[in-house]
């Protein structure tokens, strides 16, 4: 699988917005499919019965703040293609790629994003593109190795790709 | 060579000789814990082989004794895994503790080593010169498989401590005066020293390093100081271990100097630590429905030590419950020792089994709409105890105690008792 150009339309979330909002404790009763109903449970209710596969979530600061529990996993199976944030906690960013969820960095992300827009975002040739506002902006890009997760569909199956995980 | 803890922590890790802040390593994890709620992804069963056994501890803690047929599944397949791989650190229920405390008090977190779990708190190991973080579920399964993983090293904010807490303020308040006083540390790592570390516990300093994660910091880290060798001595004794110093010509992003007999009882106001505490004075009244003290960051002896002193032949107010986790066995069989545990009791209060259960809103004191908590556990974003239409306070255990008999969010007052002070 490559990383390739990822477009869709934008959620624009605050700062904080906290992994106890984005997967409730409660939450973590229920299995993957049902877990997903209640992401942004605090800061946008009912936002999963909304999203598109391909959407994409736009954030402020300290985008992540809390537990170490698999939001990204949630994302994903949400159909979210591709994070945007002004800043990440580092164990959610983690957390995302190696879940094979691109989360980019963008300091200025809600100068130039508004709920709705539509982007285009290449996650390996740092650029973003503001469809409807006719905005591009470029960002830093990953390193190689993070490429090569991202690119891999997430660490697990790296690790099944090189024989760490038994044959399913 | 000049370095600050965490540069040559990661640096002896990685095999270099020094390291630059930005730098990404890759490093051998000494100790990698894996905890009941990992097992229920349904991944650590399709491990083929594992890097090394003997670096691999499981520790039941989140959802213990199981409160759902989903839970008692994850037991399950931790003990098929225990048995498969050959772990023989299993920490099953009844010898088992919320992780971070147990690692300590087992004496399996040793200073100058790195140590993995898929918990945010992993950082609480930073408080016995540990380079510990939170990681994600998938990439604790790449370390079980290959024994490596990477990190950034982080530029560090150096926190230099200068006299003596007073009375009934501990730990807890030194962590709210922090992110109160300079907010988040995104990306960064906190070191601690100076002359008044002497005077700070183990269970302060574990309190204060816990909390780091509630501040966005990648790891927050002690020197092993006497204070750290002694309770070594004790949880480990005959270990073998190299600690790390920072090198008085470190270079540090920021140097903060904490008066600690300057801090007072600190209170978090709902939804977040950063920029969001205040003294207990200009708190106003706040009345409270549950008290909470428990967690990896406050349900030690220390804790419950002095939750019993101040509840002693007093009662938990009518209308409040007050909900007390030892967090581990060990502590819980100590205060039961102890009497802690009676005095507890008999004020009114529940003690429950060691377990991450209330603190993360998930079984033994749920709160519910419009109810409001204060909680000496490690955080207060809304919704995370309960309904996202309770409102969660944090403060210290001394605090949470009082408050359980006042009926609303007090101070304790010093008595003719110890003072808060063993």
């Amino acid at each position: 699988m490559s990383i390739g150009i990822v477009h869709g339309r934008a959620w624009v979330f605050g700062d904080e917005v906290n992994t106890d909002d984005m997967y409730p404790g409660f939450a973590m009763r229920l299995p993957v499919a049902e877990a997903v109903q209640h992401l942004f449970s605090v800061s946008r209710p009912g936002w999963a019965r909304e999203v598109q596969p391909g959407d994409i979530v736009v954030a402020g600061r300290r985008f992540g703040l809390g537990s170490s529990r698999p939001v990204a996993q949630l994302l994903r199976e949400a159909g979210v293609s591709c994070l945007i944030a002004e800043q990440y906690n580092s164990l959610f960013l983690r957390n995302c790629i190696n879940y094979g969820l691109p989360a980019v960095t963008v300091p200025n992300a809600r100068e130039i994003i508004a709920d709705g827009d539509i982007l285009q975002v290449d996650v390996a040739g740092g650029a973003l593109v503001n469809l409807s506002r006719a905005i591009s902006a470029e960002f830093d890009k990953f390193p190689d190795f993070i490429l090569g997760i991202l690119s891999s569909g997430g660490i697990i199956e790296q690790l099944r790709g090189s024989g760490y995980l038994k044959k399913r | 060579v000049n370095g600050t803890l965490i540069q040559k922590l990661l640096a002896r890790a990685a095999g270099l000789a020094q390291v630059r802040d930005g730098d990404i390593v890759t490093c051998a994890v000494d100790l990698t814990v894996l905890i009941d709620i990992q097992f229920r992804h349904g991944l650590l069963d399709e491990v083929a082989t594992v890097h090394d056994p003997g670096r691999i501890a499981i520790v039941m803690d989140h959802a213990v004794p199981a409160p759902s047929i989903r839970d008692a599944e994850s037991g399950i397949a931790a003990r098929a895994f225990a048995a498969e791989h050959g772990i023989s650190r299993f920490f099953d229920v009844g010898r088992h503790g919320i992780v971070h405390q147990l690692i300590a008090e087992t004496g399996l977190a040793l200073p100058g080593s790195v140590i993995a779990c898929t918990d945010s708190h992993t950082c609480a190991a930073g408080a016995l010169n540990a380079a510990a973080r939170g990681l994600g579920v998938a990439e604790i399964i790449q370390i079980v498989c290959t024994g490596h993983t990477w990190y950034r090293v982080p530029p560090t904010i150096r926190y230099e401590f200068t006299g003596e807490l007073p009375p009934y303020v501990s730990g807890k308040d030194v962590f709210l005066t922090i992110a109160q006083r300079y907010g988040d540390a995104t990306d960064c790592a906190l070191e601690f020293g100076g002359p008044g570390l002497e005077t700070i516990p183990i269970s302060d300093r574990r309190t204060i390093a816990t909390q780091g994660a509630e501040v966005g910091a990648d790891f927050s880290v002690f020197p092993a100081d006497p204070v750290c060798l002694e309770y070594l001595a004790e949880v480990a004794p005959g270990a073998a271990f190299e600690p790390v110093s920072a090198d008085p010509d470190a270079s540090y992003a920021d140097v903060r100097v904490i008066d600690l007999g300057e801090i007072v009882p600190m209170v978090a106001r709902p939804g977040t630590v950063i920029n969001n505490a205040v003294p207990l004075t200009e708190l106003g009244t706040i009345r409270i429905d549950q008290g909470f003290i428990g967690s990896c960051a406050n349900g030690q002896l220390e804790d419950l030590r002095i939750a019993a002193e101040i509840l002693r032949g007093a009662a938990v107010a009518p209308g409040v419950r007050l909900i007390v986790t030892p967090a581990s066995q060990q502590v819980y069989l100590a205060a039961s020792r102890a009497g802690y545990l009676a005095t507890l009791v008999e004020a009114g209060a529940v003690v429950t089994n060691p377990t991450c259960g209330a603190c993360f809103g998930y079984h033994l004191g749920v709160l519910g709409p419009g109810e409001v908590c204060v909680t000496a556990s490690t955080m207060n974003f809304k919704g995370r105890m309960g309904s996202t239409e309770a409102q969660v306070y944090m403060a210290s255990p001394a605090t949470v105690a009082a408050s359980a008999i006042a009926g609303h969010i007090t101070a304790a007052k010093e008595t003719s008792r110890s003072g808060g002070r063993p």
